[in-house]
């Protein structure tokens, strides 16, 4: 930026030093002694940062140890290292529901699954139209998308329960499904258009002047250069899916059909004193899944919160 | 040939609509446009008729005029439940908030390790909302539970956290607190716009570390402060998941954490008294709509917009 005028004129002028330079210049600001002083600012920057994420992570850490401890010891016991060990948590847990947990691991996979496919086709398609259709009433409707984006579910859960208790929906997948597929989570819509509209117009220019009609725009073009976005959106319906508790509470309530949160729920409320164990060891299991899509899609869930500020 | 007339034919169009765009429009946007209408505006509607009525699932709606609303005002627990999600929001989220800018600006000081802290700091918010976490909740604040454990190594006496009517909402806000994450990221990303020849500049005008804060990187981050608050003061309205397991679905002790979303499940899909709760959520979305209008008016006032 200060050296815009040398552009113009073609004399070489020396571009004029930022502020920090000229303060480099001048005679040694800091005396050695200050400057061990910062490292060992830095250090104990680091130890703080440390200690107060393992603060933070404390509780986390303590569930997976207790997971693998005899019950009576979890009550006692807020040491991280097991002083006797129980394997038999994983075991009990799995079984001690009418189903064993896979059975809700695998509802639940089906729910996700149907989910994000449907969310990925659907809320890419409605971006499309946004970010590249000329349309009447393109930015009435923008913005009404945006609106439904901040509608609490509280406020359409009843009408939404008697519609599918009518279609006979309750107790299957297709309440939890079915929404997806129609784009109803608009907060990907508004993802994908802003990812779209950063896409060179160009492009589809081109492809247009070489024939292609929408659809193959869509499919040829944008959709391959949104990877990143179709990820995020694939990432963050994943997790919200998952742990998604609300709505599978209100649309399953027959055993067989519970996902792992709904069975997570009913063995907290049966559960005794005597079984923390095994309910530690089912909830270390139902976290996995999520954990793993942390490990390995953080650069885009770096990302998507950054451009667009989702949970 | 063709491609010429094609282009004769795009340029001439250019500038507005194309042809086929409409159609293609209808095409693209049509499961967006029916989940609208089945999924989101007739609920919405439908709610609001409900709203009016008696209904139970049993038998058809009866209409009842403004019966519920009256009901509602009339109803303790409708206010216990007011006070319990306004009294968690106005004091989680400032905190949650003060939490993430802090730490963010901890890690904008250029340091080592940046993404590891970054990811060790924002995993709860990933699994904050999930069952498992409300379930390891309850453990840690019961009454042998792990924070009484570490507490008794110190010689103190805790008490049973979850089941003290004055404490379990406290806990459910540490909770809300402890996912501070999510909008770390988003002011982290907020101060890497901040260009650093501010810094400078006001160094060397011999502006100390505290008026650099208030005068550079407040003002500038207004914005971003905004929207965050937006977005968590929303989310933070329809809390659910962790006051229902960590309460065993009762909102208790003594209704002390009984949130507003607690109540209305209770009402439409406990005893299903679908037109009462059905009231309760059209008055719940009037509540978040004014608080996120009022959040906007007043962001005139202290959003600073640098353009």
């Amino acid at each position: 930026m200060t050296d815009a005028p040398a552009r113009t004129d073609p004399r070489p002028t020396p571009a004029r030093p930022t502020l920090s330079e000229v303060a480099a210049t001048y005679p040694e600001r800091r005396p050695p002694r200050r400057r061990a002083w910062a490292a060992v600012r830095r250090v104990l920057r680091h130890v703080a940062l440390i200690a107060f994420g393992l603060v933070m992570l404390y509780p986390l850490l303590w569930m997976l140890a207790s997971s693998f401890k005899p019950t009576e010891l979890i009550f006692r016991e807020p040491g991280l290292i097991p002083t006797a060990w129980d394997f038999g948590n994983y075991t009990d847990g799995w079984n001690a529901l009418l189903d064993p947990f896979s059975h809700y691991l695998l509802n639940s996979a089906i729910v996700v699954l149907g989910s994000v496919l449907g969310n990925l086709v659907s809320c890419s398609m409605a971006a499309y139209a946004f970010a590249r259709l000329k349309f009447r009433g393109r930015n009435l409707w923008f913005a009404i998308m945006l609106m439904s984006i901040m509608l609490p579910i509280h406020v359409i859960i009843v009408p939404q329960y008697i519609l599918f208790s009518s279609l006979s929906w309750i107790n299957t997948f297709l309440p939890l499904i079915v929404p997806k597929l129609l784009a109803t989570d608009a907060f990907f819509v508004f993802l994908m258009v802003q990812f779209f509209r950063g896409i060179p117009k160009d492009l589809d220019e081109a492809a247009r002047l070489d024939g292609c009609g929408h659809v193959r725009i869509y499919l040829r073009i944008m959709l391959p250069l949104s990877l990143p976005a179709l990820a995020t959106t694939a990432i963050f319906t994943f997790i919200w899916t998952w742990n998604d508790f609300f709505s599978q509470l209100i649309f399953l309530t027959k055993p067989d059909m519970y996902t792992v949160p709904i069975a997570l729920r009913t063995f907290v409320d049966a559960t005794s004193n005597s079984s923390w164990g095994p309910l530690f060891a089912m909830s270390i299991v139902s976290l996995i899944p999520v954990f793993l899509v942390f490990l390995f899609g953080q650069k885009y869930l770096v990302k998507g919160i950054a451009t667009t500020g989702i949970k | 040939m063709a491609v010429i007339q094609e282009v004769a034919r795009t340029r001439g169009a250019a500038p507005e609509r194309r042809k086929g765009d409409g159609r293609a429009a209808v095409l693209f946007l049509a499961p967006w446009f029916a989940g609208l209408i089945l999924v989101t505006a007739f609920p919405l509607v439908a709610s609001l008729y409900l709203s009016f009525t008696d209904y139970s699932l049993l038998e058809a709606p009866g209409w009842i005029g403004l019966e519920n609303y009256t009901r509602m005002f009339d109803d303790p627990r409708f206010f216990q439940a007011l006070k319990v999600t306004f009294t968690y929001v106005l004091v989680s989220v400032p905190l949650q908030l003060a939490a993430a800018l802090a730490l963010a600006m901890v890690l904008d000081k250029g340091l080592r390790g940046l993404a590891f802290y970054r990811s060790v700091y924002y995993l709860p918010s990933l699994l904050g909302g999930s069952v498992a976490i409300a379930i390891l909740w309850r453990q840690v604040f019961g009454a042998d539970g792990l924070l009484n454990q570490v507490l008794g190594f110190f010689g103190i006496e805790g008490v049973g956290w979850v089941s003290h009517p004055d404490y379990a909402l406290g806990t459910l806000m540490v909770l809300n607190v402890w996912t501070f994450g999510a909008p770390m990221i988003i002011f982290l990303a907020g101060l890497r716009q901040i260009p650093a020849m501010y810094y400078e500049a006001a160094s060397i005008d011999g502006a100390g570390r505290w008026r650099r804060f208030r005068s550079i990187t407040l003002p500038l981050l207004t914005p971003i402060i905004f929207f965050n608050l937006v977005l968590q003061l929303i989310g933070a309205f329809q809390s659910f998941t962790q006051a229902f397991i960590v309460s065993g679905g009762t909102g208790g002790p003594v209704d002390s954490t009984l949130f507003y979303t607690l109540y209305l499940y209770e009402k439409g899909f406990g005893s299903y008294q679908m037109g009462y709760a059905s009231a309760m959520a059209w008055f719940l979305l009037l509540v978040v709509a004014g608080m996120t209008a009022v959040n906007f008016l007043a962001s005139k006032f202290w959003v600073f917009y640098d353009d």
